[in-house]
């Protein structure tokens, strides 16, 4: 009668997974086993960052083009093989330059208004702790099953 | 006459509006962080918070940065079979 009560008895350690935190696994794995296939065993630093671009661009998939972040993060990804060096960018005076640390931390923050910069933030949080929680998922488990 | 004190009132309103969105924006920011980050009340100040969030951000980034050279470490060691359905058991169950 009460409909609280069905979503609350939950025998399984692992609380099922949202529509959207399958989507960031499924993609992030993906991701993972092209890295594994692509890259030679010898190159493990090579592989580790090739690991760390895959979460940051599985995570921004993920968020869709409506964000600002995540577009800024796909731009920056997308650049990364022309351009070696990236000139800063001057934050303009309309901007402000309110929470600078902030801004240089959250992608694409250097040009949104104080507003935007702390709804961005928030989601960026949103979505960076749970691609960080899908990864020691994956790695408790497979550690679980080494040799 | 009458105009300058309405638009004078507007300009207050809609100041007083810009400054009540960002108080609700900077809540929503504050719940989004973990609660070991906010110690103490429930009224941090902006200052305070907005500290926080970076810190918490670069954890965030050293996080992914660790975990990715343990998953790179596992890649190699691990057989590939056992460990992907052990993965996609531990996810989807």
């Amino acid at each position: 009668m009460d409909s609280k009560s069905s979503a609350c008895s939950s025998p399984n350690p692992n609380p099922t997974l949202g529509p959207s935190k399958l989507m960031l696994a499924f993609r992030f794995l993906r991701a993972l086993s092209l890295v594994r296939r692509t890259t030679p065993a010898s190159s493990r630093t090579c592989r580790g960052r090739r690991i760390e671009r895959a979460a940051y661009a599985s995570m921004a998939y993920s968020a869709g083009a409506s964000r600002a972040w995540s577009r800024a993060v796909l731009r920056r990804l997308h650049h990364r093989a022309r351009r070696r060096a990236v000139a800063p960018r001057r934050l303009s005076t309309t901007a402000g330059n309110r929470a600078e640390a902030l801004r240089r931390l959250v992608p694409g923050g250097a040009g949104m208004d104080y507003c935007t910069l702390l709804e961005e933030t928030a989601d960026y949080i949103k979505c960076l702790s749970m691609q960080v929680e899908l990864m020691q998922g994956i790695v408790d488990s497979a550690s679980s099953y080494g040799p | 006459m009458s105009s300058r004190r309405a638009r004078s009132r507007q300009s207050m309103s809609s100041s007083r509006i810009a400054d009540e969105q960002i108080n609700d924006l900077v809540c929503k920011l504050q719940a989004v962080l973990p609660e070991s980050r906010i110690r103490g009340a429930d009224r941090v100040s902006a200052a305070r918070l907005l500290q926080e969030t970076c810190n918490y951000i670069r954890s965030l980034h050293r996080d992914v940065d660790d975990l990715s050279e343990r998953l790179s470490e596992l890649l190699n060691n691990t057989e590939a079979s056992s460990a992907q359905a052990a993965i996609i058991r531990s996810l989807l169950m």
